[in-house]
C-alpha cells in the first residue's frame, strides 16, 4: 500500500514539475506538463463536441501536435484528449440524441429524454459527476493493479506474448459489429497490412513494390486518418443534416437533492462493473457502459423509468465508460496490448515517441508510467472545473453546421499527416485508406479490427518467430505443458469463439447490435 | 446457386482478393507462369522453415487464413440471406480524396496558403451547399489559423508561399 502512494507520488511530482520552456525566442519556467494535461481535456472536449467525429479521429487527427513534445508530455496530452473526447461524446449524445462514440450510445436512451423533459442541465452535470467519481476510483484500481501484472508480465516469453495477444484479437473481435467472420478477416488483413516495410529479421522490403517511402513501413497515423477520419467524413456526407438542439433547455445545471439520491448507488455500481469490464482484452468502455446500463435496468426500483428520462441510466453507463475507459489503459501499460482502437493509438503514439509499450516501462521509466497515472485523476477533475462552467460554449459548438466542420477538419487532417515524413505519399496512402475504409463500411466490415491488427502485426510476427527458433519448430510449443500461461491465453480464446459461435448467443449478441443500431438511429 | 446477401459475396471476394495478393507477392508468381511468361514475373521473398522463418512465412499463412476467411463468407452470402450493398456516394468520395491529394502535392511548389485554399475549396464543392462567400471566408480563418498554429508556433518545416516567389511578404 504505501508503495503505491510512494509511486503516485512521484506521479504526481512528474505532472506538476515545473519545465523551463523555450516558446517564441522567450524561457519561461512552467509546469509544462499540467499545461499539457489542460490543452489536451480542453482539445478533446472541443473536438469530441462537434457531432460526427469520435474518439479515435479526434486521437488521431491531434496526435501530430504532440510529435514534437517530450514523451511524458506528449502521452499526458493524449490521454488528456482521450478524456475530454470521451465527455464531448456524452455531451452530444444527452443534447442532440448523437452519440460522438459507441461508448456513449445508452446514454442518448435517458440523457436525451431528460433533455426533452427540459432537465438537460441536470443530465450533464449527473454525466459529469458520474464521470469524475469514476476517474478517481480507476486511477487508484489502476495504480493498485499494474505493477503486479507488469511483474508477472516480465516473466513472459515469445510464446506466451504471442498467444496473449492472439486472445486479445479475438476478444477485439468478439466485439465488433455483425459478422464474426468478417471481423477475423478484418484483423488478418490489418496483420498483413502491418507488415509491410522492411522485415527486421532479414533486411528484405516487403510489399514495397519499389516505393521508397514504404520502406519504413506504412504509418499507423496515415491508417487511422484514413480509416476512421476521411471514412466518416465521405459517410456523414452522405446524409442531409438533420439535427435537433436543445440549446435554449438546458437550464439551471443542478440536480436537485432527490436527483443526488437516487444517482449515488448506480454511479458505485457503474464504477465498480466499468473498472472490472475495462481490464478485460477487447473490453474497454463500451463494454463497460452497455453492461452498466443493462444491469441497473435489471437491478433498479425505478426501471419502469428507464428509456424514459430516468437520471439512473445516465449515472451508470456514464460512470461505467469512463472507468472502463481508464482501467482499460492497465493492458497498455502493462502488456503493451492495445484493447480497443483508442488504446492502438496510444501504443502508436508511444512508439513514435520512441518507447516500447510494454511491462519494462514501468521500471525503466517510472517517472513516464507513474506521471500517466497521476495526470489520470488531473484530467478527471480538470474536467469537471472546466467543463460545466464551459457548458455554454460546447453547446454553441453543436450548431456549427457540418458544411463548415468538414473541410477544415480535413485541413488538419491532412496537416498532420503530410507533417509526418513532409512528403505528399502519406496523404496518397491516408485517401487509399479512406476509400478502403469507406468500401468496407458499406461491405458491412467494421475498420476498428483492422487497426488492433495492424499495429500488431509485426509484434506479432516477431513473437512467433522467436518462440519458433526456441522450440526448434515445434508448434505445439504454444500448448504445451510446460507454458500453462500460453496454454491458458489461446484455451480462453477458443472457448470465446466457440462461445460466440453458439447459435443462441450468436442471436442475442446480434439483437444486442440491433438495438443499438436502432438507438443510433432514432 | 443465387446469392442471397449482396453484401458478404463482395466482402468475400474483397478477402480473397486481398489474401491472394499478398500469397502471391510473398512467394511469386509460380513457376508454370514464369515458363509461360518467360520471366520471373514477381521474386517473392524467402519463405524459410518454422525453425527459422524466412520473411515469406507469416505473410503467406495469413494470406491463406485471409482467403480461406473470404471464401466462408462468399459461401455464407449464398446460404444465408443478407442486406445489399448500400448505394455508393461517389461525389464526395471523389471530392473529399481530390481534395487531400491536391492539398500534399501542391504543398511543397505553391505553399501552405494556396495548398489550403485548395483543399478548402475542393472539399467543400463536395458537400451538400456551396456558398462561395461561407467557403471564402472560412479558408481565410483557416489559413491564417493553420500559419499561426503549424508554421509559427508548432514550427513545422512547410513553406507558406510559392517556391516562385522569392520575396514574400509573410515569412
Amino acid at each position: 500500500m504505501e508503495d503505491i502512494f510512494g509511486n503516485l507520488a512521484i506521479g504526481f511530482i512528474e505532472v506538476f514539475k515545473l519545465q523551463a520552456i523555450t516558446l517564441g525566442g522567450m524561457t519561461m519556467t512552467l509546469p509544462f506538463n499540467i499545461i499539457m494535461c489542460l490543452i489536451g481535456v480542453l482539445l478533446g472536449t472541443l473536438i469530441g463536441v462537434l457531432p460526427g467525429i469520435g474518439p479515435v479521429a479526434t486521437i488521431a487527427m491531434l496526435l501530430p501536435v504532440t510529435f514534437n513534445l517530450a514523451p511524458i508530455a506528449a502521452l499526458i496530452m493524449l490521454a488528456g484528449i482521450y478524456y475530454g473526447a470521451q465527455y464531448g461524446g456524452s455531451t452530444t449524445a444527452i443534447l442532440i440524441n448523437l452519440p460522438g462514440e459507441s461508448s456513449s450510445v445508452v446514454t442518448c436512451l435517458d440523457g436525451y429524454q431528460m433533455a426533452r423533459q427540459g432537465r438537460a442541465g441536470p443530465a450533464l452535470a449527473t454525466a459529469a459527476i458520474a464521470s469524475f467519481f469514476a476517474g478517481c476510483v480507476s486511477t487508484l484500481v489502476v495504480a493498485l493493479f499494474a505493477p503486479p501484472l507488469a511483474e508477472v508480465a516480465l516473466k513472459f516469453g515469445p510464446a506466451e506474448y504471442f498467444s496473449l495477444m492472439v486472445l486479445g484479437l479475438v476478444a477485439a473481435v468478439v466485439l465488433a459489429h455483425g459478422s464474426l467472420i468478417k471481423a477475423i478477416a478484418m484483423v488478418i488483413l490489418g496483420l498483413l497490412l502491418g507488415l509491410v516495410g522492411t522485415d527486421v529479421n532479414s533486411g528484405v522490403l516487403r510489399f514495397a513494390f519499389g516505393i521508397s517511402e514504404l520502406a519504413d513501413g506504412i504509418g499507423f497515423v496515415t491508417v487511422a486518418m484514413g480509416m476512421f477520419g476521411i471514412c466518416e467524413i465521405i459517410a456523414n456526407l452522405e446524409q442531409k443534416e438533420h439535427r435537433e438542439v436543445f440549446t435554449t433547455k438546458v437550464g439551471r445545471l443542478m440536480p436537485t437533492k432527490e436527483d443526488f439520491k437516487r444517482m449515488i448507488a448506480p454511479i458505485l455500481r457503474g464504477t465498480v462493473l466499468g473498472s472490472a469490464l475495462g481490464i478485460l482484452p477487447g473490453g474497454g468502455a463500451l463494454l463497460a457502459s452497455f453492461g452498466a446500463y443493462t444491469f441497473e435496468k435489471k437491478i433498479s426500483v425505478n426501471s419502469a423509468q428507464f428509456g424514459k428520462g430516468a437520471i439512473e441510466g445516465v449515472a451508470a453507463p456514464e460512470a461505467a465508460n469512463n472507468a472502463g475507459a481508464q482501467t482499460s489503459f492497465i493492458p497498455l501499460l502493462t502488456l503493451g496490448i492495445p484493447s480497443n482502437p483508442v488504446m492502438a493509438l496510444m501504443i502508436g503514439a508511444m512508439m513514435i515517441q520512441g518507447i516500447a509499450p510494454g511491462p519494462q516501462v514501468m521500471t525503466e521509466r517510472p517517472q513516464l508510467f507513474w506521471g500517466m497515472i497521476a495526470s489520470m485523476w488531473v484530467g478527471n477533475l480538470m474536467l469537471i472545473v472546466l467543463n460545466l462552467p464551459l457548458i455554454g460554449m460546447w453547446i454553441k459548438l453543436l450548431t456549427v453546421p457540418y458544411r463548415i466542420l468538414y473541410p477544415s477538419i480535413l485541413l488538419f487532417m491532412a496537416i498532420g499527416v503530410f507533417s509526418i515524413s513532409n512528403q505528399p505519399f502519406d496523404c496518397f496512402l491516408m485517401a487509399c485508406f479512406g476509400l478502403l475504409g469507406y468500401v468496407c463500411v458499406k461491405l458491412g466490415c467494421e475498420p476498428a479490427p483492422l487497426i488492433l491488427g495492424f499495429i500488431l502485426g509485426p509484434l506479432m510476427e516477431e513473437n512467433l518467430r522467436r518462440a519458433m527458433l526456441l522450440s526448434r519448430g515445434d508448434p505445439f510449443v504454444f500448448i504445451s505443458p510446460s507454458k500453462p500461461i500460453s496454454m491458458g491465453f489461446l484455451l480462453a480464446s477458443f472457448v470465446l469463439l466457440v462461445i460466440i459461435a453458439l447459435p443462441a448467443l450468436r442471436k442475442k449478441r446480434e439483437q444486442a447490435f440491433q438495438a443499438e443500431d436502432q438507438s443510433h438511429r432514432s | 446457386m443465387k446469392i442471397k446477401s449482396q453484401q458478404d459475396c463482395w466482402a468475400g471476394l474483397m478477402f480473397i482478393a486481398f489474401g491472394l495478393f499478398f500469397i502471391t507477392f510473398a512467394l511469386g508468381t509460380p513457376e508454370f507462369i514464369d515458363r509461360i511468361v518467360g520471366a520471373k514475373l514477381i521474386g517473392g521473398y524467402q519463405m524459410g522453415s518454422s525453425v527459422r522463418m524466412g520473411p515469406a512465412y507469416f505473410p503467406v499463412v495469413l494470406g491463406g487464413m485471409l482467403a480461406v476467411l473470404g471464401l466462408m463468407v462468399l459461401l455464407d452470402s449464398v446460404i444465408e440471406a443478407g442486406p445489399k450493398v448500400a448505394k455508393f456516394h461517389f461525389r464526395p468520395l471523389l471530392f473529399i480524396a481530390v481534395s487531400s491529394l491536391a492539398f500534399a502535392y501542391l504543398l511543397k511548389p505553391l505553399g501552405l496558403v494556396l495548398a489550403s485554399m485548395a483543399l478548402v475549396f475542393i472539399s467543400a464543392y463536395g458537400g451538400h451547399e456551396f456558398k462561395l462567400k461561407e467557403v471564402a471566408i472560412m479558408a481565410v480563418v483557416l489559413v491564417i489559423f493553420s500559419v499561426l498554429v503549424f508554421v509559427k508556433a508548432l514550427s513545422l518545416p512547410f513553406p507558406i508561399c510559392p517556391a516562385f516567389i522569392d520575396i514574400c511578404p509573410i515569412r
